[in-house]
């Protein structure tokens, strides 16, 4: 099974943290990602932009209306991801507790609805 | 794992036991008697457990999968709701019908039904599996699994009285004990189920009234029920890891001795409050006290308590208390209180003979 593993941290958490200490836990973030790789876990992974970034979208009535920013004002934001292809949400669950940011803020695991050709292959 | 859990969801509600119970039933035992074998005491005990777990056959164990405890590990999963989690246990595990469970925790059957549906698409959608989870994940989810079977066993409590889910959570019981022979809770939960249903035929009487303890008839209360409760108990204790669990167990024994020793029941309440404080544990606390050195401080501890206004058990001690000390206008007041919120005929029938008394 795939399941999604969405990491949602604090921003302001980040750009407060000593350099040396972030750079700590990129390189955490480096093994973690090697290892899940080397495991053939992976399916894929990609750090967001900041949230600052995010543009947002809605359709009405056939007209686009275009918003900057996320569209809750939450402290945590959706910061990057992890698409992982384990058998039970168990194991999902302990490489979610392995991302260094479940430390800071949360992992959020969602399976994937597999369609049947993928299921079938 | 789908068809795993398809099959499991079909076959234990119909069904409700094991398909060979009493192969299982042999399987336990025998992986009990081998269990405290490993943390035997004395020789002469070990001698004769060796003696009597020859005695079982021996190709049974293989062809018995314990699919039981597996279902209600992804039962108890922590993805699920704890309401889910008891629902779902006392559905797949317990065989319990629908309208049972919704009137057990007093919720609409079609609540009940709608959190049955979403919980087992949760299992199959999410990929909960169906497997006694991993050395290092038992100790938290054992913790969900005997919290989940003791609400079974409590719904089969009463009154009223069902006795099947009372069985079901005690052999669950004995095998998460099994199971997990250095978990002092798993064998303080069993040792705790083993001791309050022995005196399941002393509690109720043959008009299905409430029989207080001190008026239980004691050739009522089952011996060997007790005497497995405290096996249970002393193999709990010896691992050295209180609990709750096992405080409960200790407190459960001693009702059974004559004269009851009340002040060490009283002290285990504190010990369990400290552990897990509830007003529930003081109110039991008080009643210990009241026979320990009085209806006065007793009451005391009951007046003293918050949060519990709409607990009938709370008022009835209140009225009890009251009435011992004299104070009949106030205890009637008490009773009628309790009568008001108590949940179950049988409950309402004890109050209703209390209140004429003090009337």
């Amino acid at each position: 099974m795939q399941y999604l593993l969405l990491i949602h941290d604090d921003e302001a958490q980040w750009g407060d943290m000593p350099e040396d200490e972030r750079n700590a836990v990129y390189a955490e973030y480096g093994r973690y990602t090697e290892e899940l790789q080397t495991r053939g876990i992976l399916v894929g992974a990609n750090q967001l932009q900041p949230s600052g970034t995010a543009t947002v979208v809605h359709v009405e009535d056939g007209k686009t209306l275009t918003t900057d920013g996320p569209f809750a004002e939450t402290k945590e934001v959706l910061g990057g991801y992890y698409l992982i292809d384990v058998d039970t949400l168990d194991e999902a669950l302990e490489w979610a507790a392995k991302i260094p940011s479940a430390r800071y803020g949360h992992i959020e695991v969602r399976p994937i609805v597999m369609r049947e050709a993928e299921v079938a292959s | 794992m789908q068809d795993a859990f398809v099959r499991a969801a079909e076959r234990w509600p119909r069904d409700g036991a094991p398909r060979n119970p009493g192969a299982w039933i042999v399987t336990t035992a025998r992986n009990a008697a081998i269990d405290r074998i490993r943390r035997q005491q004395t020789l002469a005990r070990k001698t004769e457990l060796l003696a009597r777990a020859e005695e079982l056959p021996e190709d049974e164990e293989a062809v018995i999968p314990d699919e039981r405890l597996e279902l209600i590990f992804a039962c108890c999963h922590p993805a699920l709701a704890p309401e889910a989690q008891v629902a779902l246990t006392l559905s797949l595990v317990g065989g319990l019908e629908t309208p049972e469970i919704a009137r057990a925790f007093l919720v609409p059957e079609a609540t009940l039904a709608q959190r049955l549906v979403r919980a087992k698409r949760k299992i199959r959608d999410a990929g909960i599996p169906f497997r006694v989870p991993a050395e290092h994940l038992l100790p938290e989810r054992l913790r969900l699994v005997l919290a989940t079977i003791y609400l079974v066993f409590n719904a089969g409590y009463g009154p009223p009285v069902r006795r099947e889910l009372c069985g079901e959570a005690i052999r669950l019981a004995a095998v998460l004990a099994t199971l997990m022979p250095d978990e002092a809770e798993a064998h303080g939960l069993h040792a705790l189920l083993l001791l309050q249903d022995a005196r399941r035929d002393a509690r109720v009487s043959a008009d299905g009234e409430l029989v207080l303890l001190d008026e239980q008839n004691r050739s009522l209360w089952d011996t060997d029920g007790i005497e497995q409760g405290r096996r249970a108990l002393e193999r709990a204790l010896a691992l050295r890891l209180p609990g709750p669990y096992q405080l409960q167990a200790a407190i459960a024994s001693l009702h059974y001795e004559e004269p009851a020793d009340w002040a060490q029941i009283a002290l285990l309440y504190g010990r369990l409050a400290e552990l897990s404080p509830s007003p529930v544990v003081e109110l039991n606390r008080a009643v210990a006290v009241a026979m320990a050195d009085g209806p006065e401080p007793g009451l005391a501890i009951v007046d003293g308590l918050s949060g519990l206004e709409r607990y009938h058990l709370w008022h009835s001690t209140r009225a009890e208390l009251l009435r011992r000390l004299g104070r009949d206008e106030e205890a009637a007041t008490a009773y009628s209180r309790a009568l008001e919120l108590a949940p179950s005929e049988t409950e309402r029938t004890f109050l209703q003979r209390r209140l004429s008394a003090v009337d």
